[in-house]
């Protein structure tokens, strides 16, 4: 064979090896994780391991729209992952534990399904003792028609009540207006020489009474994040993705298409009042604490703290009274 | 405007000669070619910032469409990657022909198949499933790795470069358009090759391998099947092949009149119009069924789509000529008058290009940077923002394409039609309409 026969071969064989080689070596020495929409499998992987005290290095990438990322019950902004970008992100863990992860953008019908696991090994410095959810305590029935059977004509004032809630005999502890409904407050005072209207204007002062306007801008927060996708920004249930959960949970119950489909229903109409007055804020910590089990009402325990939780309820009951600005 | 022999220019006829520019530059082809299909099997899926999506479907079609083709004619032919490694295994060898040939099956590929319907098909079938080719990193990666190993199949069955000739899906609109680029590779004497013993430009010879594209370079009169190899350039004992750079469309003097060419020029003028349409049209009906690949949207696409090309646009061509006053049988001046069709359809191309290309080419910034979509920022460009370009002159730009075009074309239709002896009148309509509808389309 002439040299430059050998030189050729050797140079090309080199460059297809090159052309082959240099990708795959760097594709296998880069583990990204993909964030697709729930329809096209979500996050993978969905679970990853750390070790406490150690800092966790990550690297993210989009492989359809613009998704983010949040660990759950952490202090931590939510950060973009672009389509075919990486963003390098790293966390740290002070406590050992399983922390849910999620994705923060409406990327789809099923973006609240793209959540996984960070499993955190290592010894902890402070334990907490576990504490029970409220509504557990309570022993709430979650899934029980809660409807309120008188409801007001208007929505009730909190300034109006202000005045008349002073002598009211209303137990002004945080755990009885937790662990009762407005209607149930309301149903208290009928002994009164109050009328119904200014029952319900007691009501909601001494709803606005039990929060701050801290956790009601929290809970505004919050609420626009994660609930307004489906509930709706004015809470109606009327969402960007409502109609669509609607469709997909009537066509699966004519083709019995899969539980994904299956699972989706009309989300709840906040500005209800039946159903809203006749729910006590330990009931909604219960419904979004646990998910609406076999409704599309995602469980939120593992992303939202308790404190968070209780904010959120604060701001949905905006819904149904009219609080001082 | 007369010819201008470039191979008169000791630089370019050493340069074209010798094996190794050519060789270097293959080897760079190949590695690229084949990093684009690793980008496209490993790399993002998404296809904005994949290698193989931008480099192939803008970068590489942006070249090819603008400049390649209209001024090279075949030029990107002589440096594809696709063919070598089957043509390696052929000869047995990268450079000149060895002393000892490997035992390949070397058969003649059946005269059924001598034509370029098979490429109208492969064309064809990429065409139809575009949408999703374009814009899915590992689709593209799998079909230019499967329009490797069909050409590297090929070699082992057939002699010479049979996927090049009679299967590869752009060669043939490639050929049909080289025929209005300024460069040819031509013949200087007749005589000569008349008297040529052997003729070892297709036979091959020490010197050199016989034609791989199966052509008789004494008999060249036209681009289509010439991919400017420049074998017959060292293959020849009389320094009798040249390289001429000539008027635009010197080609199209002679119509051809082959239904398969004929045909071709139709696929491409349709595909053009069903693109502006769908892919850059407002319609987003169109663009789900084109990318809903297997839906029942998806084959009434398929189904429009081939009634454009296959029934209404040559349909209404021929109820066009019909009545023309002519001895020639209508299949033949079918053919003939189609010839017109070919600078129309390639402006038609340019301006559809013109469109797409000055959008996404700012996608070849970050994936320069960062092909495989691994967070590399290798020329500091990896978060280059899209920015479409130029886009104060695009429609400008596209109404003068398509209204040299129309131009060309009309003048194409008049040879053409003189040549047949019958008035190109029908044909200029044909074009008139046809420009005015892809104008529409496309502004």
């Amino acid at each position: 064979m002439k040299r430059a026969e050998l030189i050729s071969r050797i140079l090309i064989v080199v460059g297809i090896l090159l052309a082959v080689g240099a990708p795959l070596f760097f594709w296998a020495r880069t583990p990204l994780i993909h964030a697709r929409m729930a329809e096209d499998g979500g996050w993978n992987p969905d679970v990853i391991q750390a070790e406490v005290g150690k800092p966790l290095h990550l690297k993210f990438t989009s492989d359809d729209v613009v998704h983010g990322f949040a660990v759950g019950q952490m202090d931590m902004q939510s950060v973009d992952i672009l389509p075919g970008k990486v963003t390098d992100i790293t966390l740290n863990f002070d406590e050992p534990g399983i922390y849910t992860f999620f994705c923060t953008r409406w990327c789809g019908l099923n973006h609240w399904r793209m959540r996984g696991t960070i499993e955190v090994s290592g010894s902890s410095s402070d334990p907490e003792p576990a504490t029970v959810p409220l509504y557990v305590s309570l022993k709430l029935d979650l899934d029980a028609p809660h409807d309120a059977p008188v409801v007001p004509n208007g929505k009730p004032l909190a300034i109006s009540g202000q005045s008349l809630e002073t002598n009211l005999p209303i137990d002004q502890s945080a755990e009885y207006y937790r662990s009762h409904s407005p209607y149930e407050v309301f149903e208290s005072l009928q002994n009164t020489p109050l009328t119904d209207g200014q029952r319900w204007n007691a009501v909601a002062y001494f709803w606005q009474s039990n929060t701050t306007s801290e956790s009601l801008a929290n809970g505004r927060q919050l609420y626009a994040q994660n609930c307004a996708a489906c509930h709706g920004e004015n809470g109606a249930g009327n969402g960007v993705f409502a109609d669509d959960l609607v469709q997909a949970g009537e066509a699966s119950m004519q083709s019995m298409s899969g539980a994904m489909n299956m699972m989706m229903q009309a989300p709840v109409d906040f500005t209800d009042p039946r159903r809203m007055l006749g729910a006590s804020p330990a009931l909604l910590q219960g419904k979004i604490l646990r998910g609406g089990m076999g409704t599309g009402m995602p469980m939120w325990g593992s992303i939202f703290t308790e404190q968070q939780i209780w904010d959120l309820t604060a701001y949905i009951y905006s819904f149904q009274f009219e609080y001082e600005k | 405007m007369a010819k201008i022999e470039l191979t008169r220019i000791p630089f370019i006829k050493n340069a074209l000669k010798s094996r190794y520019p050519q060789l270097a530059v293959f080897i760079v082809m190949l590695i690229g070619y084949i990093f684009a299909i690793l980008a496209g099997l490993i790399g993002t899926p998404v296809g904005s910032h994949n290698f193989s999506i931008v480099f192939v479907w803008i970068a590489w079609w942006a070249i090819l469409i603008l400049v390649a083709v209209p001024f090279f004619g075949r030029g990107w032919c002589a440096v594809c990657p696709i063919p070598l490694p089957g043509e390696w295994l052929q000869h047995g060898a990268v450079l000149s022909p060895p002393d000892k040939r490997p035992k390949w099956l070397n058969l003649r590929v059946p005269k059924m198949f001598r034509n370029i319907w098979l490429q109208n098909i492969s064309y064809l079938l990429l065409a139809l499933f575009s949408s999703v080719l374009l814009t899915t990193p590992n689709i593209t990666g799998i079909v230019l790795a499967a329009m490797l190993f069909a050409a590297i199949g090929l070699s082992t069955v057939f002699e010479r470069r049979a996927f090049c000739r009679y299967l590869c899906p752009v060669g043939g609109f490639i050929g049909l358009y080289s025929q209005t680029a300024p460069i040819e590779l031509r013949i200087k004497d007749k005589q000569v090759c008349v008297t040529c013993e052997g003729k070892p430009c297709y036979n091959g010879s020490s010197a050199g391998y016989g034609c791989p594209w199966d052509v008789f370079p004494g008999g060249l009169t036209k681009n289509t099947y010439c991919g400017l190899c420049m074998e017959c350039i060292r293959t020849c004992p009389h320094d009798n092949i040249a390289v001429n750079l000539r008027p635009f469309s010197a080609d199209l003097a002679k119509p051809s009149t082959r239904m398969d060419e004929a045909f071709k020029a139709f696929i491409m003028l349709g595909s053009a119009i069903v693109y502006a349409g769908v892919l850059l049209g407002p319609w987003g009906m169109f663009k789900d069924a084109a990318y809903n690949v297997g839906s029942s949207a998806w084959f009434i696409y398929a189904i429009v789509f081939l009634a454009i090309i296959f029934v209404v646009l040559p349909g209404l061509f021929t109820l066009g000529i019909l009545n023309t006053k002519n001895t020639l049988p209508l299949k033949q001046r079918f053919a003939s008058l189609s010839t017109a069709l070919i600078p129309l359809g390639l402006m038609f191309w340019v301006a559809f290009s013109l469109s797409f290309v000055l959008t996404n080419a700012s996608y070849i910034l970050a994936a320069l940077s960062d092909p495989l979509g691994l967070g590399w920022n290798l020329f500091g460009t990896a978060n280059a923002a899209w920015q479409p370009m130029l886009t104060s002159i695009l429609a400008p730009a596209q109404t003068l394409a398509l209204v040299v075009g129309l131009v060309w074309s009309a003048r194409t239709a008049q040879k053409s039609a003189n040549e047949a002896g019958t008035s190109s009148m029908p044909v200029v309509i044909y074009c008139f309409v046809a420009t005015s509808l892809m104008l529409w389309l496309l502004l």
